[in-house]
């Protein structure tokens, strides 16, 4: 596929998805605002997984940074939701950053049990600080507090509108990030990190800046969720959120740009299907994460490039 | 009581959580150690054990006693036996990728945690065990006429609880006797120094590795039926289990079965006394950061020092 067919079909997306507001019923209007958020968050994991090729286990942690460094500033520091905003993204940066400078040190499977270690003490310490955070239960953060330039983001349309708007950024800047030198050298970094270094690359300080980028995008999902729901809560920070986004990126194609939205949509809608017949609803996503790494690590966007659009990024 | 008594009670509950924890980390640092496969799906394994124990025991009438010692076999073989099927289906067809095997572990660890909440339920059920007996302590006081026992109220444990120290302790002794001294721990400690030459002498590696997860399960689910008329069986007890066995089996030195044992009890015997002066939750957050810590800067463990 040549570049500007390429362009042609990621754009032609985001343009779908701001038109199908108008037609879609209003619970899966709902729905896709929160598929376009999580999506998000996705497309920052998959910059570290999909494209570098580490797998963290961890990146709850950096949603959580992002969700807790907004809702905190507004329910403790009396913010307005835009600087809120910015100190979410901001702690997701800071967070990310030190645990890249750690967990860099090691490889492999060490690097998937640091990070999940690391995750899971942020986890704790949201639980610790119960007095602040309210723990498990979590707290809403009420309508007046969500009022964005004048906009409430508690309106169904306008909420869509934001989604859309987060969705819109981290999709551009992953894929105009792949299609860069410092993209480039990122997959290679992947397929060999070896050879890479002997060229001449600083390796690590390529990985830090694919972590810090990923863990300030998923910071910034993070913050944004909290911001159009209303609610922040421990359990966005727990184990399961961390797996969530490996699955969606496994499922919709690690290393393409559109795999993080396609695999998040189907994943949501599948488990919101197979949570109206049972309460262990999970099983779904046991099922799909041993078949995915059975029969199609590629997922459905890599199946598709492999066998249909060959250069897609 | 006093501080003295306190704390020997302390040291007793905790001597009983380092022997479960011993046998359960014993069996994901032997999966990890010669399959190099790092199993997240180990503590299911474990809720396994106990969910089935109480199947058996609740199937089987008479004394309690027949129950139990019928699940003390029955429930490790089928996890064994089930962990073998997943190793045949499922790991080997990923070629032992140790990133693969983690994604589909993390799958299979909701396929078990979930599959147990449809059939089992969300309820917490108790095994009742063999034998209870309360046993008092005495305790050592320098009184005007010199050194005298007494009685403090609240130091006690029960006979139970003793016999699931002892028998951690023989079970342990048997898998150190079978690494060290059988046919098959020679086999298994062959292809865990060099898989390709132990094929290449004719050791039937995908079998021994088979043998391997099924042995490591089957320690979990020992552990479980063990612990679970102390606790109650529940779907998701397995959390627990696995985090602390991760901690020792990283702290001890990734495959080293000494070593693993050596963090269990100091891991084991600490957590009850870190808890008389620390929140709970305090004392995970250190835990976990120190995993991580260690794993950064001693990847060899604290203990340890061959090489992962």
């Amino acid at each position: 596929m040549s570049g500007p067919r390429v362009l042609m079909l990621h754009l032609g997306l985001l343009a779908g998805l701001f038109a199908l507001q108008f037609v879609l019923p209003a619970y899966h209007h709902g729905n896709l605002a929160r598929i376009m958020v999580l999506a998000a968050y996705a497309v920052g994991y998959n910059i570290l997984f999909g494209y570098t090729g580490l797998l963290s286990l961890g990146h709850a942690l950096f949603f959580a940074a992002g969700m807790y460094g907004m809702a905190l500033m507004i329910q403790h520091g009396g913010a307005t939701p835009a600087p809120a905003l910015l100190v979410g993204i901001a702690a997701g940066a800071v967070v990310s950053g030190l645990l890249a400078l750690l967990a860099l040190r090691t490889t492999g499977v060490a690097f998937m049990i640091v990070t999940l270690m690391f995750a899971q003490a942020g986890y704790l310490t949201i639980l610790y600080f119960a007095e602040w955070t309210r723990g498990d239960e979590g707290f809403v953060i009420q309508q007046a507090q969500r009022i964005l330039w004048g906009i409430d983001l508690s309106q169904p349309t306008a909420r869509y509108f934001a989604a859309w708007a987060v969705f819109s950024v981290a999709f551009l800047i992953s894929l105009w990030l792949v299609r860069r030198p410092f993209g480039r050298t990122l997959i290679a970094i992947r397929e060999n990190e070896e050879r890479v270094r002997m060229l001449g690359y600083d390796t690590f300080a390529h990985k830090l800046g694919a972590m810090v980028i990923s863990g300030t995008i998923s910071a910034g999902a993070g913050a944004a969720y909290g911001l159009l729901f209303g609610y922040a809560g421990a359990s966005f920070a727990s184990v399961q959120y961390s797996i969530f986004p490996l699955l969606w990126v496994l499922l919709g194609g690690a290393g393409t740009v559109l795999g993080p939205f396609v695999g998040t949509l189907f994943m949501f809608y599948l488990i919101d299907l197979s949570s109206g017949i049972t309460s262990a609803y999970m099983l779904i996503a046991g099922v799909a994460l041993v078949l995915l790494t059975l029969f199609a690590p590629q997922g459905l966007v890599g199946e598709l490039r492999k066998r249909v659009f060959r250069g897609l990024p | 009581m006093d501080l003295g008594p306190y704390i020997l009670l302390a040291t007793l509950e905790g001597a009983v959580t380092a022997a479960v924890l011993a046998l359960t980390a014993v069996g994901l640092s032997l999966v990890f150690g010669v399959m190099r496969v790092v199993n997240i799906a180990h503590g299911e394994f474990f809720m396994l054990g106990a969910v089935i124990a109480w199947y058996v025991a609740n199937g089987l009438s008479g004394h309690p006693a027949t129950g139990f010692f019928a699940a003390l076999i029955i429930a490790p073989l089928l996890v064994g036996v089930l962990a073998m099927a997943v190793d045949m289906t499922i790991l080997k067809r990923l070629n032992y990728d140790p990133e693969r095997t983690i994604v589909a572990t993390i799958g299979l660890l909701y396929i078990l945690q979930q599959g147990a909440l449809m059939t089992y339920g969300p309820e917490a059920r108790p095994v009742e065990a063999p034998f209870n007996t309360r046993i008092a302590l005495p305790w050592l006081e320098l009184g005007e006429n010199g050194l005298s026992f007494y009685y403090p109220w609240g130091l006690s444990t029960t006979s139970y609880k003793l016999a699931v120290i002892a028998a951690a302790a023989l079970v342990l002794l048997g898998v150190w006797g079978m690494m060290t001294r059988t046919k098959l721990g020679l086999v298994m400690r062959a292809t865990q120094a060099d898989r390709d030459m132990a094929l290449a002498f004719g050791i039937p590696v995908e079998r021994v590795y088979a043998m391997v997860f099924g042995i490591g399960a089957g320690l979990a689910a020992l552990a479980a039926v063990l612990i679970v008329p102390i606790q109650q069986a529940h779907y998701m007890m397995g959390a627990d289990p696995l985090l602390l066995s991760f901690i020792v089996v990283i702290i001890g030195g990734l495959g080293s079965l000494p070593g693993t044992v050596v963090a269990a009890i100091i891991i084991g015997l600490s957590d009850g006394i870190i808890s008389v002066f620390f929140s709970p939750t305090l004392a995970k957050i250190l835990a976990t950061l120190l995993v991580g810590l260690v794993l950064v800067f001693r990847p060899q463990g604290l203990f340890g020092t061959r090489a992962p």
